[in-house]
């Protein structure tokens, strides 16, 4: 058939970059050799661990610790030699992959993990004008995209969901949910603990007989032993902190009230028995795991008070006795046993003084770790349809580019269902050119919140420039001289209005990212109020698809919640399809368009009205399922 | 039987007594090891805990489908007849998730032709010259999961008996004939034991699943509804071709027409599976008229175009079709297993034309 040799020839001669070698990844490099393509670039910048191997079916255990484009790339030539597969150990954000090394390809396909290197490689596609066919995959969900430039919409053209982030005090004194207390336990216990001191904290650092507000509760005194003072803290934390809380009695007028909980509470009978005996069942070459020292095994299993108590005691003198070097500059990794050992306990026993449900340390890990929950199945469909259209980009068969969800529940009888892809979002800041707004106190903000806050982590800048005018306030990245670098280092430190160029109500900034080809403007207008709790920044920009919240679900069980961490740290796959505002608005749109006028290449099919309740699997709503 | 065979696939062909007696003999061993690998002697009890390396080997998918499913995959024995791309895809995706043990028959001698879909087969001649198709993918698939007993299943898909099928949960049959699939379907209905049945074809840029899984009960899970208990009573093979098509809702897919005719045109002209090429396509259209005549449907629900594509296609098998017709039946059976979610009923079609996967059910379940 001419339109199959048609593809062949097309298949053949392409160069295609894959981004990503995990667990989409994997399954498109398969699909890609066996379908002809002989000239594979692979860019992936993580190494194999061992929770990899249920679905990144080209890894061993014996590979665990190396990198995942080298070892994919070895695994596939061993079966098929004959094809050339260039593999990057590196991160795509790294400066090599400019606009440059992007045009050099015929299609891009994206097997990524996280929003920000989504967007990165979006902007260097647009500017490579290369097409990307964009994925993603959370549990039995999936979907795939294609995007063209002037064909199609960008992967930024419509809202990204964001990690869902908490009012401070509902960390801090009036947690209703376990994954806020897991946040209390991860971004504030641990972190003060174990992390960098010299990073802002809320935690109350101030204990009752203690008058001088310089002293921090949490430093070991220096004739002070391990049990004291684990002991110590346990008691500030659960027991003094709760009782100060409670003191103030209008927080509590409309919510339950809080039990504070101290370690003779929690195990009486055990005063002085743990002392000395940590670590006792370790043996040296493995990994310090509190459970395994005391005996537990069952990280399904719901611990009591007395258990969390025990192993949160356990895991904080294990931190001492066999980390102590770490101590400091740890910070907390889904993959680190102990860390999660006391993340979990500390989350569940302030759950237990908050009247919340405890967890499990799996359920816990899950929710701590922004754990995506993978299968093979899934990502090796997903990997089928990012194959089927970037076999139609490669022919120009634009007519026919489809996005494409992979459902759990059938809607209108499909467990794939095809969407014709949107037009460009003309007011999108990244493929069009409409200028944002933003609202700050020119007088008060620096520049430097207004880079780190507004460009780099709403814009998605990397190395980003600023210019007011035809002056430059601010440039990143290497090859700057020492004047310059100095130069741009005091005005970070300035307030706007201070700035070489002022920047009053009605400027307008040029911010721009060399790497990304990305320039955009920014109109200021000056505000002095903000509202500190729905506008924390003490900025608010519009006119770009601000990101929507996800929701998180009665059990907590979300997975990305956390009030610091970033998409980084997720699995292999996505964050984008749980949250898809878009997609009640396209599948509305598709049955409306099918209806209205019936000329797609799937008109064929009767559409009946009886199957309408589009959303029954409304993406946002379920989670996972675990019981 | 013999006449859906080509003759360079089975060189030393024997006569039929000796060949059934090696094939008894055969059972006889398989059956040892069949029983080892269902816990026979060791007591390998349902409430066991999922050991450390499971728990971390499995903690991704275990976040999907809970502890409970990956207990039960981890007994389950699954029989595939017929290794070709689409349901090596299969094997790869069950192999990782965990299943209990996974026996592969396909005596196929390895051809060139066989490396197009298939990745598991490698490039180099020397090392699958000779070996059957089940050969050369049982230690690759191993590979993937050391705990995971993945064994070649020596004998011909159309002979299997009772007792033989009694071994596994789950059978899986492609490139194989109407004949055999129903015969094997109705052997799984005669047992005494639930053995769910899936037939699964790939046709280039189309393809098919079939699923029988009798009386099936499950959980449903829908979001902010209770899990509510579930059951379904599954037409068998026979009994689902045997719908008169005038009974089919009208937008049923074109695809399960074309199937059908395609079908039934092999098995009266004695081909083997995807023997056919695109000098069939004027009796094939005179077989699609005769039976649009006899079920009294419109033959444009049955576009020539589709089945200019469907012979076309013979024996070829797209990669990121395979890639997607394994990774949904490896989900099915994946449900089927663990008795969580909705499975599919009883058809699934895929065609990359239009990027469709619909569900069919067929004949349709009677709305309460």
């Amino acid at each position: 058939m001419a339109s199959a040799a048609a593809s062949e020839e097309a298949v053949k001669a392409a160069k295609v970059l894959m981004v990503g070698a995990g667990g989409i990844g994997c399954e498109l490099l398969k699909t890609l050799a066996l379908s002809g393509f002989s000239d594979i670039h692979i860019i992936d910048l993580d190494t194999i661990e061992v929770s990899n191997l249920n679905r990144q079916f080209l890894f061993r255990k014996s590979h665990v610790g190396q990198s995942k484009a080298h070892v994919a790339r070895d695994a596939i030539l061993k079966f098929r030699p004959n094809i050339n597969i260039k593999s990057y150990h590196a991160n795509v954000k790294d400066s090599e992959f400019n606009v440059d090394f992007f045009k050099q390809f015929n299609v891009v396909m994206n097997g990524l993990d996280n929003l920000d290197a989504r967007r990165h490689v979006n902007r260097l596609c647009l500017a490579a004008e290369v097409p990307l066919v964009e994925s993603g995959t959370t549990g039995f969900l999936g979907q795939v995209t294609v995007h063209v430039k002037g064909k199609t919409e960008c992967y930024e053209c419509q809202a990204k969901p964001v990690p869902k982030s908490y009012p401070v005090c509902t960390i801090t004194s009036t947690p209703s949910k376990f994954v806020h207390c897991i946040v209390w336990a991860k971004d504030l216990l641990f972190a003060k603990l174990f992390g960098d001191k010299n990073q802002d904290n809320d935690l109350n650092v101030h204990s009752k007989d203690d008058s001088s507000s310089n002293s921090d509760v949490f430093k070991r005194d220096a004739d002070e032993d391990l049990d004291q003072y684990a002991r110590r803290i346990y008691d500030h934390v659960f027991g003094y902190n709760i009782e100060a809380a409670l003191d103030n009695e209008e927080t509590w007028k409309n919510r339950k009230r809080p039990h504070p909980i101290y370690i003779r509470d929690a195990l009486p009978e055990e005063a002085l028995k743990q002392n000395g005996s940590s670590g006792g069942c370790n043996k040296e070459h493995e990994e310090p795991s509190a459970m395994a020292s005391l005996g537990l095994t069952n990280p399904q299993e719901i611990w009591t008070l007395a258990e969390n108590s025990r192993v949160f005691m356990e895991a904080f003198k294990l931190f001492f006795e066999k980390r102590e070097k770490e101590i400091g500059s740890l910070i907390f990794d889904k993959d680190d046993q102990l860390a999660v050992e006391f993340v979990t306990t500390a989350a569940n026993i302030r759950a237990y003084s908050f009247g919340i449900p405890l967890h499990s340390l799996f359920e816990a890990k899950g929710v701590a770790g922004n754990i995506v929950h993978a299968v093979a199945t899934t990502n090796a469909i997903i990997a089928g349809l990012i194959v089927i259209e970037a076999i139609k980009v490669l022919r120009g068969d634009y007519k026919n580019y489809r996005m494409t969800f992979c459902l759990e529940h059938p809607t209108r009888k499909m467990l794939l269902m095809p969407v014709e892809p949107f037009e460009p979002n003309k007011s999108c800041y990244v493929c069009s050119e409409t200028p944002l707004l933003l609202d700050v106190n020119t007088k008060e903000t620096k520049l430097r919140e207004v880079i780190d806050k507004i460009i780099k982590s709403k814009l998605g800048m990397n190395l980003p420039l600023v210019m007011i005018g035809s002056t430059l306030v601010f440039e990143d990245g290497d090859g700057l001289d020492e004047d310059e670098a100095a130069n741009y280092a005091l005005n970070l430190d300035k307030v706007l209005a201070e700035l070489p160029a002022p920047v009053i109500n009605g400027t307008k900034l040029t911010v721009e990212d060399f790497q990304q080809e990305l320039s955009c403007s920014i109109n200021i207008k000056h505000r002095e109020e903000f509202d500190e709790e729905k506008e924390p920044d003490g900025m608010v920009l519009s006119g770009w698809s601000a990101p929507v919240e996800k929701q998180v679900n009665s059990n907590g069980e979300n997975k990305s919640e956390s009030s610091s961490s970033s998409a980084h740290g997720t699995d292999d796959t996505v964050e984008d399809i749980s949250a898809k505002p878009g997609m009640k608005r396209k599948l509305d749109e598709i049955s409306e368009t099918k209806e209205n006028c019936g000329a797609s290449s799937s008109a064929q099919v009767v559409e009946d009205n009886d199957d309408l309740t589009m959303l029954e699997e409304d993406p946002m709503l379920k989670k996972k399922r675990l019981q | 039987m013999s006449n859906s065979r080509s003759s360079t696939s089975n060189p030393g062909w024997m006569d039929l007594s000796k060949y059934v007696a090696t094939l008894i003999s055969f059972f006889r061993r398989l059956r040892i090891r069949a029983f080892r690998a269902m816990g026979g002697g060791d007591g390998g009890g349902a409430e066991e805990e999922l050991t450390a390396q499971e728990t971390a080997l499995y903690d991704r998918q275990i976040r999907v489908w809970g502890v409970d499913a990956q207990k039960r995959l981890s007994k389950a024995h699954v029989l595939v007849c017929g290794v070709n791309g689409t349901t090596i895809e299969f094997c790869k995706n069950i192999v990782l998730a965990g299943v209990g043990s996974l026996s592969l028959m396909d005596d196929h001698i390895v051809t060139e032709d066989d490396l197009s879909a298939n990745f598991l087969i490698p490039h180099d001649e020397s090392m699958y010259g000779g070996r059957s198709r089940a050969d050369v993918c049982c230690q690759s698939l191993k590979d993937f999961n050391p705990m995971v007993r993945v064994d070649v299943a020596k004998g011909d898909p159309s002979l299997i008996d009772g007792e033989f099928i009694d071994r596994f949960d789950i059978i899986v049959v492609s490139c194989a004939s109407l004949k055999t699939k129903l015969f094997i379907n109705d052997n799984c209905r005669k047992r005494n034991k639930h053995i769910a049945f899936y037939s699964i074809e790939c046709k280039d840029s189309c393809g098919e699943i079939f699923v029988d899984l009798q009386n099936h009960s499950y959980v449903q899970k829908k979001p902010g509804v209770d899990p509510k208990q579930m059951e379904l009573a599954y037409p068998s093979l026979q009994e689902a071709i045997d719908v008169p098509w005038k009974s089919l809702p009208k937008r049923t897919t074109k695809l399960h027409f074309a199937m059908r005719v395609l079908e039934s045109y092999e098995l009266s002209e004695g081909r083997g599976p995807g023997e056919t090429s695109l000098s069939d396509l004027p009796a094939v259209l005179a077989r699609r008229k005769d039976m649009c005549d006899r079920m009294s449907l419109n033959e444009s629900q049955i576009p020539t175009a589709l089945l200019e594509r469907l012979l076309a296609a013979g024996k070829k098998e797209h990669p990121p079709v395979c890639a997607i017709l394994g990774g949904i039946l490896g989900q099915e059976v994946i449900k089927s297993i663990s008795c969580k979610g909705d499975p599919i009923k009883n058809f699934f079609y895929f065609d990359a034309a239009d990027g469709k996967g619909v569900m069919e059910d067929i004949p349709p379940t009677p709305a309460d």
